[in-house]
């Protein structure tokens, strides 16, 4: 019953954890966790009411992690270990602007595993029928969309209209979100342009250093589908704080460290 | 899991006995992050995976393992060495697999 309760949740982009007990003659138990309910046994009722906590905080985070506990759930404990696997709704993607390039950013934002909702003021060109992979085209301006839509740390905004009348106020919204990834299209000139803009508006230093532009990696994208396959390459080193170069320029280890998720 | 549900699912309509390897920890470099699931059923069917192929082969037998009744645990695969012919990873790291089979 736990997996049939998971896959719906996993369907319908609900958040929900499975705690899975790695340990003991209890090894393979289950909890699955959502944000209101509990289901499954670890063992012992204290054991299920510590994973339930650390389950609904690793879910606002979205993040999988290996936790330690004693028997009865102790926070010191080290008899019990607890995989606890939080699958958070998927991370948003706003693309503001409906050109040909947000055609190719949908596209590329949904392979990635991103809800892509596609901006743009002018009903004209803000149509399904030219964004098919987006999931939503919503005709709005922008700022005033962005203002009122929900954003977190997971949320890339990526902004394709590259006029100053409407990026200004969209910087400056975008800049008050907890957004991980703001990127803005335009030459250098246009980010010039719009940096003495924003910084007459008051924006700091700081703040201008969170928007990406001109937008992506440096690869020579010349197409729109190459121009979002930069985009989204600089999206994911943003992420994980790399340059984004070449791995065989460099002699890091390849993947990311996960440091929480060790096994003691 | 989202990537091997479908097979799952389907596996388990057509009355087959599943087993699933989760990646549950990872040490220095690894090609799969904690999370990723290699599921197999009892006709050894398989679906997702563990790492970049460098230990399938052996999950896969820990999978058939479970399926076959035995008890769940947690396995480690470490760097591998050449001249003992070990499973491992080439890429120098250490992932931890929890096998077990899928009757919840």
């Amino acid at each position: 019953m736990i997996f049939e309760r998971l896959a719906a949740a996993l369907r319908a982009d609900r958040p929900v954890a499975l705690v899975t007990r790695l340990d003991g003659a209890h090894a393979g138990a289950k909890l699955l966790v959502s944000e209101d309910d509990a289901h499954g046994d670890l063992g012992t009722h204290l054991l299920n009411a510590a994973a339930v906590g650390e389950a609904r905080a690793l879910l606002a985070v979205g993040e999988n992690a290996l936790r330690s506990f004693g028997e009865h759930g102790e926070p010191v404990g080290v008899e019990v270990r607890l995989f606890i696997e939080a699958f958070a709704p998927k991370p948003v993607m706003y693309v503001f602007g409906a050109i040909d390039f947000s055609r190719a950013m949908a596209r590329i934002g949904k392979y990635l595993g991103y809800h892509v909702t596609v901006v743009d003021a002018r009903p004209v060109f803000a149509t399904k029928q030219r964004l098919p992979d987006a999931d939503e085209v919503v005709v709005a301006w922008p700022d005033e969309f962005l203002s009122r839509a929900p954003v977190n740390a997971r949320t890339a905004l990526i902004v394709l209209t590259h006029d100053v009348k409407f990026d200004i106020p969209l910087l400056q919204v975008a800049l008050r979100t907890p957004a991980g990834y703001i990127g803005a299209m335009g030459s250098r000139r246009t980010h010039a342009n719009r940096v003495e803009e924003l910084r007459r508006v008051g924006i700091s230093e700081q703040d201008l250093a969170r928007i990406s532009a001109p937008i992506g990696l440096d690869i020579g994208a010349r197409t729109p589908e190459e121009t979002a396959i930069s985009i989204a390459a600089e999206i994911i080193a943003t992420r994980e704080q790399r340059a984004g170069g070449r791995l065989s320029d460099g002699s890091e280890p390849v993947h990311n460290a996960r440091a929480p998720a060790t096994p003691a | 899991m989202i990537d091997v549900l479908d097979a799952i699912e389907r596996w388990r309509a057509e009355g087959q006995r599943v087993a699933i390897a989760t990646v549950v920890g990872v040490e220095k470099s690894a090609p799969r992050d904690p999370g990723a699931v290699l599921a197999v059923n009892e006709r050894g069917d398989v679906a997702g995976s563990v790492s970049g192929g460098c230990v399938e082969s052996a999950v896969y037998e820990e999978a058939q393992d479970a399926i076959a009744g035995g008890r769940p645990r947690l396995v480690t695969y470490g760097i591998s060495d050449a001249d003992a012919i070990s499973v491992g990873l080439t890429c120098g790291g250490t992932i931890h697999v929890f096998v077990e089979r899928l009757d919840w």
